[in-house]
């Protein structure tokens, strides 16, 4: 199984030890990996933005980087649903058929087709609020939702239970969106940043020294909240933790 | 009708400037979000119910025009008159005329949404007609000249301080007694001699009930009862989805209404008004405004299904921090945002982008209504119909061009000062800037993930190809 790694734009350009921890972990992991060095991003700001159309060329060029791959994985769940959901720019062929079925988050990678349930060079003395993405939580369904009253699954937070060490703090809303929400922060930024200022409060008050996400993107914003106000919280992807990361 | 796009975000922003009203509006909603969670948790068969709801009500919007023609006969057989208003317009022609018959003038109004859609007040209360709203919240709102901030409590944005000052100056009470006991007496000293004055009584309603010919009213005041009960004339506005093709088939939706929107498990009062009384004259009057031509559209139709439980806005973290008012329109929140554009594109043309699309709602909604999709498909269907902001759409275009081009991708992203270059100033002072307001920027890195890659991937694979080969 060759695997094609995708990591986004903002994460490249802002987050790159995200990336390297991801390589790093589908490595020792026993995993053949690959980045392919021609990619940008998945076409989601502009689908997002109902500019559907100006994500053409972009989406072409992801299937032009990533078709040759049995699977790919990236350490964002917003993008891995854009491409799993709404990637319908370009014209639906064969070779983009198997792109969308065969793109995965990195935290359901590990847990449903690797299956991996251990991290033995793994320890994480710290306790972490688990944010869940609303992407991964609602879309790919990494975990259970409060709406809908189902039994408790959270498959990041079951891999997470192998690192040594760790402990988890219980928010009041751990569903709460956390406001950030693509092009969405800029264009209503008060509302935004306000969501995000009253959900890493929430992290702290619950007694979070960090918060961990599969999903960069949403802790770029909570992380700018936290900033601004003054809240002693830090941030950690989830590929970080597993990858061996102790802070 | 003012066609000028709705600033959401600058009135949301203002509604936000206030610390006591986000924090309480906030909590209050999530409140009744929370009180929700806890009749689906001692109902097991909660998910099947939601179910049974869509199917029943995707069942008879597909069948609409049967269904309506049973009504209105069996309405008809019951000694109700049954009107049929194509638009807004129609519909307040159609309640002049009733009341011009009768030789009344005054209204006693029980809270519904739809009236205030057809915009009733505005256009009866010139021609001499008054018409009170006795819905306490919905009469707070109606004193302050303000449009329902929610579905089920009009005036949830507004704290009992305020309520004081409101009725300080209408009814001359003490502007600084701001307890809720105290200011609900007061509502209903003002409002009794009116109940009892009216002489003609209008409500909402709820369901239709095709097989019966009759409509259930569900509240909790009791003053829609009142309403419709003192005087001799009853008038119901309701719009044509409201229908259910048989009495068995509303339970279901009983059971999911309250529960869903206020974590009751039922209504104070569900009345089925089946004929009028003895001596008194019963009118519903069935009303289109654009239903029908929702029904025919694809994307949308299913917004049709909605019972205004108010669910979606309780719990959307969009809507509990910007208060209804600042949807300018009837109908806020999701639920708002979905159907506001069929009603008027342009004006609320900013609606479905006032969410972080995180469908939340979708999963909160009795009638499994597609919300957060649907949001993202109006999207689609405004920016084809250049109904968002001009420079939105050229700097999506921008972006869809430069990350399509990875070499040029690669320098744009190598440094500020090509970035600079690359993008226009209006680009980077006039749209990205928002992102600092309230938030810090991310923090700068040596280097890209790409580069490090390369260096420590790419090259090393070369260099030990080159050492073999050596």
């Amino acid at each position: 199984m060759k695997i094609g790694l995708f990591i986004p734009c903002y994460m490249d350009a802002f987050y790159p030890q995200t990336g390297i921890a991801t390589l790093e972990l589908l490595e020792k992991l026993g995993q053949e990996v690959e980045y392919p060095m021609d990619q940008t991003c998945c076409g989601q700001p502009m689908a997002n933005s109902g500019c559907n159309r100006d994500a053409k060329e972009t989406e072409a060029l992801f299937i032009r980087n990533f078709s040759k791959y049995d699977v790919i994985v990236s350490p964002s769940g917003s993008c891995v649903h854009h491409i799993r959901d709404n990637f319908d720019a370009i014209e639906q062929t064969d070779e983009v058929r198997h792109v969308r079925k065969n793109t995965y988050e990195l935290v359901e990678f590990i847990h449903d087709v690797l299956k991996v349930r251990e991290f033995p060079w793994a320890e994480f003395p710290h306790k972490v609020g688990l944010h869940n993405s609303c992407a991964t939580l609602r879309s790919l369904r990494t975990a259970s939702m409060s709406e809908l009253g189902e039994p408790f699954f959270s498959k990041p937070k079951t891999l997470l239970s192998a690192v040594k060490g760790i402990s988890f703090a219980a928010p009041r809303r751990p569903d709460e969106c956390c406001g950030f929400g693509g092009t969405y922060s800029v264009t209503e930024e008060a509302v935004s940043a306000r969501m995000g200022l009253d959900k890493v409060t929430d992290h702290h008050d619950a007694g979070a020294e960090y918060i961990v996400s599969a999903d960069t993107s949403c802790m770029m914003h909570q992380q700018g909240c936290a900033e601004r106000n003054g809240v002693p919280i830090r941030f950690i992807h989830i590929a970080e933790i597993l990858n061996g990361a102790r802070a | 009708m003012s066609n000028r796009p709705v600033p959401h975000a600058k009135l949301a922003a203002e509604f936000l400037e206030d610390e006591p009203h986000r924090h309480f509006h906030d909590e209050r909603l999530w409140d009744m979000r929370q009180k929700r969670d806890e009749q689906m948790h001692i109902m097991p068969e909660w998910q099947e119910l939601r179910e049974q709801a869509s199917r029943l009500k995707e069942h008879t919007l597909a069948h609409l025009p049967q269904y309506l023609e049973q009504f209105e006969e069996n309405a008809r057989r019951n000694g109700i008159h049954v009107h049929w208003a194509r638009d807004g317009a129609e519909h307040n022609r159609i309640v002049e005329k009733i009341l011009k018959d009768h030789g009344h003038s005054s209204i006693i109004k029980s809270k519904s949404m739809i009236t205030d859609e057809c915009e009733m007040r505005e256009y009866l209360e010139p021609k001499g007609v008054s018409v009170t709203e006795t819905d306490l919240g919905e009469r707070i709102q109606q004193l302050d000249n303000q449009l329902p901030s929610h579905v089920v409590v009009p005036a949830v944005q507004k704290l009992t301080t305020d309520v004081a000052k409101t009725f300080a100056k209408y009814y001359n009470t003490d502007p600084n007694i701001d307890d809720p006991h105290a200011l609900a007496e007061a509502q209903r000293n003002a409002a009794r001699p009116v109940l009892l004055s009216g002489d003609t009584g209008m409500t909402g309603g709820n369901f239709l009930v095709a097989e019966t010919g009759s409509f259930v009213v569900c509240t909790n005041e009791g003053n829609a009862d009142l309403s419709a009960n003192l005087p001799n004339l009853h008038i119901a506005t309701l719009g044509i989805e409201r229908l259910v093709p048989r009495m068995a088939d509303l339970g279901v939706f009983i059971r999911l209404l309250s529960r869903s929107a206020l974590g009751s498990p039922i209504t104070q009062y569900t009345t089925h008004f089946r004929r009028p009384k003895k001596g008194g004259e019963m009118h519903v009057i069935l009303v289109d405004n654009g239903r029908s031509e929702r029904l025919g559209m694809d994307d949308f139709w299913t917004s049709l299904k909605c019972i205004r439980c108010g669910a979606c806005m309780n719990t959307c973290p969009v809507y509990r921090r910007s208060g209804g008012q600042s949807y300018g329109s009837v109908y806020s929140g999701p639920i708002g945002a979905i159907i506001d554009p069929t009603f008027n594109a342009r004006k609320f043309s900013t609606l479905p982008f006032a969410s972080t699309m995180n469908g939340s709602c979708t999963n909160v909604c009795p009638v499994k209504i597609d919300i957060h999709e649907q949001l993202y498909k109006w999207r689609r269907v405004l920016a084809e119909r250049h109904e968002i902001p001009f420079v939105k759409r050229e700097i999506m275009k921008m972006a869809g061009r430069l990350l399509a081009q990875p070499t040029m991708y690669r320098l744009a992203i190598s440094g500020t000062e090509v970035a600079l270059k690359t993008m226009p100033r209006f680009v980077l002072y006039n749209y990205l800037n928002p992102w600092g307001k309230h938030r810090e920027l991310p923090h700068p890195v040596k280097e890209t993930f790409h580069s490090w890659y390369k260096k420590n991937r790419l090259n090393r694979t070369k260099a030990q190809h080159e050492e073999t080969q050596a």
